[in-house]
C-alpha cells in the first residue's frame, strides 16, 4: 500500500503538542534507503481503527528519535537524519490486519560493534507500544559498513574444520543425558563412551552449570579425561562443549580459563547470558584460540509466535555479528519447531558469504557478510540415524548433527549408538558423492550399510517409525518469489 | 585399533572403484586432489609428506588413481590419504579428506598423564609407532 507523504515541514512541525508520527517525518514513502542504512522489516498488527501507515511511522519514531509529544530540542540536532523512516508498508498475504513495515535507520544511530546498542534501539521500547496489538521484527539488512565493525565468529567453519582435521561431512555430537543429576565421574563416562564410539563432540546441556550434584570443576576434569582417552583410542581429535555459563562475567572467565588450561578446544555459553556477555566471550574465544558454542536457550519465548517477537533469522544474524562459532538452528525433522523453508533461511544466514533475498525462505533482504567468518549451525533435538539422508539433504554438510537420545538411548549402549550414527553418516556422504539420489535411496543405503554394522541395524530397528509431524507455527508468508523492498 | 581419521574410516576400507568415484566427485567440483603419506598418525600431525604437488589440472580420476598406485608401491606399508582443496573465496581449504591406505598392523596410541596440582592432568598422546625412528616404522 503506497501512500503519499504527510510530513509537515518548517516551523509548524515544531508547534508544541501531540502530532501524528506520519506527520513528524517518520513516514517517507519516497525515501530511497542508502547503502549504509540499517533496514528493518517489522510485522505490525495495529489496534482496531489504527491506520497502518501511522502505526508504521510510530514504530519508526519510537525505535529512533521520537517521544509522544513534539519537543523543541529536536531543533538542536540534525533531526531529519536521525529520524528512522518508514518507507514501505505491505499487507501480509493471507493475514488480515497484519502489515510488513520497512524502516530505514541512518548508520549514525548505532554504536559500532555493539549488538546491545543495536537492539536497544530496534527492539528497545517499541514492542510494548499501545497502538499496536502485536509487533514482530522479521528481518534486518545490516549494511557492509556496519557488519565490518563486528569481529564475527571467533573461529568460523573453515578454521574449526582445520583445527579438528574433519572435512567433507557434518560433525557429530550428542548432549549428555540425563541433563541433571549425574556426578562428574558418571558424566565423564557418557562423554568417553560417545566419543570413543565415533562422535566428534559431546555437549553439556543448557542448564548444566554448577549444581549440588556436580561442581563445574568436577565436570571439566572428568570430561577432559574422557576426551583425551577417546582421542588416544581413535587417533582422532575429539571435543566436549564445556558450558561456562554462570552468574557473572568473572565466573564465566574463570571457567573458560580453566577449560583452556585443561586443553579443551571448545567452550559453550547460553543465549540467556545476553548479547554483551556473548560478545565478551566471543572476544575471549578469539584471543584464546577456542571454539565458542552457543545454545539458544530461551529463544522460543520470543521467536516462535508469528505475530509478536523477533524472528530467529534476526537472532542468527546478530549471533553471527556477535561472534559465536556454533548456533542451534533447527532440525526440520526433529522434535522442535522448524518449517523446512524457514530453517533453510536460518542456515543461509549462518553460512553464506552473501545471503540473497528469498521471500519463500523468509529472507527479506540481500545481506552482505563482508568476509565475516561462517557460523556453524547445529541441528539438535529428536533426530536419529534413520533420518540421515533427510538431514544431509535438508541441512547440507557444514552442520553439527547432535543425536542425544539417538546415541545414549541405543539398546546396546552409548558407544554403539555413536557408531551407528557415524556409519550412517559416512555411508550417506559416500553415496551422495557417488551421485546417488539419497532422498529416494536413503533408507536402502542405510540398510545396506547396516549389513556390516550391527549397531546401525539395531538403531534402525529401534527408531524406524519415530517422526514428529506437527504443523509449524512459523512459516514463510510468501509461497513464491515476489519482489519486496531493497 | 583402527585410526578413524578421514571422512570414511568407519566404513570398510574403500575399494579402488569407490575411491575413483570420490576422486571424480572432487574433480567435478573443481577441487585439486593431493596425495599424502605418513608413518606418524598422531591426530595433530598436520603435515603429512606430499606425494608430489596437488594435481590441479587433471580432469579424470584415472590420472590420480595412477599416482595413488605409484605412491602405494613406494609407501604401501604406511598411511596414505587423499585430500581435495577448494580455492574458492571464503573456503580456500580442504573440502574432503579420507584414508586410502593403512598399515596392516595399527598399534595405536599411548595416553601419557602428567599429574599436576589440583588434580590437573596434562595429557599427551604418543603413537606407539613413533617409538621407532622415522623410516623404520611399520616394517613388521
Amino acid at each position: 500500500m503506497q501512500e503519499i507523504a504527510h510530513t509537515i515541514k518548517g516551523k509548524d512541525r515544531y508547534r508544541s503538542g501531540v502530532m501524528e508520527y506520519k506527520k513528524m517525518g517518520y513516514w517517507e514513502p519516497d525515501y530511497e534507503p542508502k547503502d549504509t542504512d540499517v533496514i528493518a522489516c517489522f510485522r505490525i498488527t495495529p489496534q482496531d481503527g489504527v491506520d497502518p501507515i501511522e502505526a508504521a511511522a510510530a514504530v519508526a519514531g519510537e525505535s529512533s528519535t521520537a517521544t509522544w509529544t513534539v519537543v523543541w530540542t529536536d531543533r538542536l540536532t540534525a533531526a531529519e537524519k536521525y529520524r528512522a523512516k518508514a518507507y514501505r508498508v505491505d499487507e501480509v498475504p493471507n493475514a488480515e490486519g497484519q502489515y510488513f513495515a520497512y524502516i530505514a535507520y541512518d548508520l549514525d544511530l548505532f554504536e559500532p560493534g555493539s549488538i546491545a546498542n543495536l537492539t536497544a534501539s530496534i527492539i528497545g521500547n517499541v514492542f510494548g507500544f499501545k497502538p499496536l496489538k502485536a509487533l514482530r521484527l522479521e528481518d534486518m539488512r545490516l549494511p557492509t559498513a556496519y557488519v565490518k565493525t563486528f569481529q564475527g565468529p571467533a573461529t568460523g567453519i573453515v578454521v574449526e574444520r582445520e583445527r579438528l582435521d574433519k572435512f567433507g561431512r557434518p560433525l557429530l555430537g550428542a548432549t549428555v543425558k540425563p541433563k541433571l543429576g549425574l556426578s562428574g565421574r558418571n558424566y565423564g563416562r557418557v562423554v568417553y563412551e560417545a566419543l570413543k564410539g565415533g562422535l566428534d563432540f559431546t555437549k553439556d546441556d543448557e542448564n548444566i552449570n554448577s549444581q549440588p550434584f556436580m561442581d563445574w570443576r568436577e565436570r571439566f576434569l572428568y570430561c577432559m579425561e574422557a576426551v583425551n582417552k577417546a582421542q588416544a583410542a581413535s587417533g582422532e581429535i575429539k571435543g566436549t562443549y564445556l558450558n561456562v555459563t554462570a552468574a557473572t562475567m568473572e565466573d564465566m572467565y574463570e571457567r573458560a580459563e580453566f577449560a583452556k588450561q585443561l586443553g579443551s578446544t571448545i567452550v559453550m555459553i547460553d543465549l540467556v547470558i545476553g548479547w554483551t556477555a556473548m560478545q565478551s566471550m566471543a572476544k575471549w574465544a578469539r584471543r584464546n584460540n577456542m571454539i565458542l558454542h552457543l545454545h539458544r536457550a530461551g529463544h522460543s519465548t520470543y521467536t516462535r509466535q508469528k505475530s509478536h517477537g523477533v524472528s530467529f533469522r534476526v537472532i542468527a544474524k546478530w549471533a553471527r555479528l556477535a561472534g559465536v562459532d556454533h548456533i542451534h538452528a533447527g532440525t526440520v525433522v526433529g522434535k522442535l519447531e522448524g518449517d523446512p523453508a524457514t530453517t533453510r533461511g536460518y542456515y543461509d544466514v549462518c553460512r553464506n558469504e552473501f545471503t540473497r533475498q528469498n521471500l519463500a525462505d523468509g529472507i527479506f533482504f540481500d545481506q552482505p557478510w563482508a568476509s565475516l567468518n561462517k557460523l556453524m549451525p547445529v541441528a539438535s533435538g529428536g533426530i536419529h540415524a534413520g533420518q540421515m539422508h533427510q538431514l544431509l539433504d535438508l541441512l547440507g554438510e557444514d552442520v553439527v548433527l547432535q543425536f542425544g537420545g539417538g546415541t545414549i538411548g541405543h539398546p546396546m549402549g552409548i558407544a554403539a549408538g555413536a557408531t551407528a550414527n557415524r556409519v550412517a553418516l559416512e555411508c550417506m556422504i559416500l553415496a551422495r558423492n557417488e551421485g546417488r539420489d539419497i532422498v529416494r535411496e536413503g533408507p536402502d543405503i542405510l540398510v545396506e550399510a547396516a549389513k556390516h554394522c550391527t549397531p546401525l541395524r539395531q538403531a534402525l530397528d529401534t527408531w524406524k517409525d519415530v517422526t514428529f509431524n506437527y504443523a509449524s507455527t512459523d512459516s514463510p508468508d510468501y509461497q513464491t518469489s515476489v519482489t519486496a523492498a531493497a | 585399533m583402527r585410526v578413524t581419521q578421514g571422512t570414511f574410516s568407519f566404513l570398510p576400507d574403500l575399494t579402488d572403484e569407490q575411491i575413483t568415484a570420490q576422486v571424480q566427485y572432487c574433480l567435478d567440483n573443481g577441487w585439486a586432489v593431493n596425495i599424502e603419506y605418513t608413518d606418524d598418525p598422531h591426530p595433530r600431525n598436520t603435515y603429512w609428506d606430499m606425494w608430489g604437488q596437488p594435481m590441479f589440472d587433471i580432469p579424470d580420476a584415472a590420472g590420480i588413481m595412477m599416482e595413488l598406485a605409484a605412491c602405494r608401491k613406494a609407501h604401501g606399508h604406511l598411511y596414505i590419504r587423499l585430500s581435495a582443496f577448494d580455492s574458492s573465496h571464503g573456503w580456500e581449504s580442504v573440502k574432503l579428506s579420507f584414508l586410502v591406505n593403512r598399515p596392516v598392523e595399527e598399534p595405536g596410541f599411548r595416553l601419557r598423564r602428567s599429574e599436576g596440582e589440583g588434580r590437573n592432568i596434562r595429557y599427551t598422546t604418543d603413537p606407539y609407532s613413533t617409538d621407532r625412528p622415522e623410516g623404520s616404522r611399520y616394517q613388521g
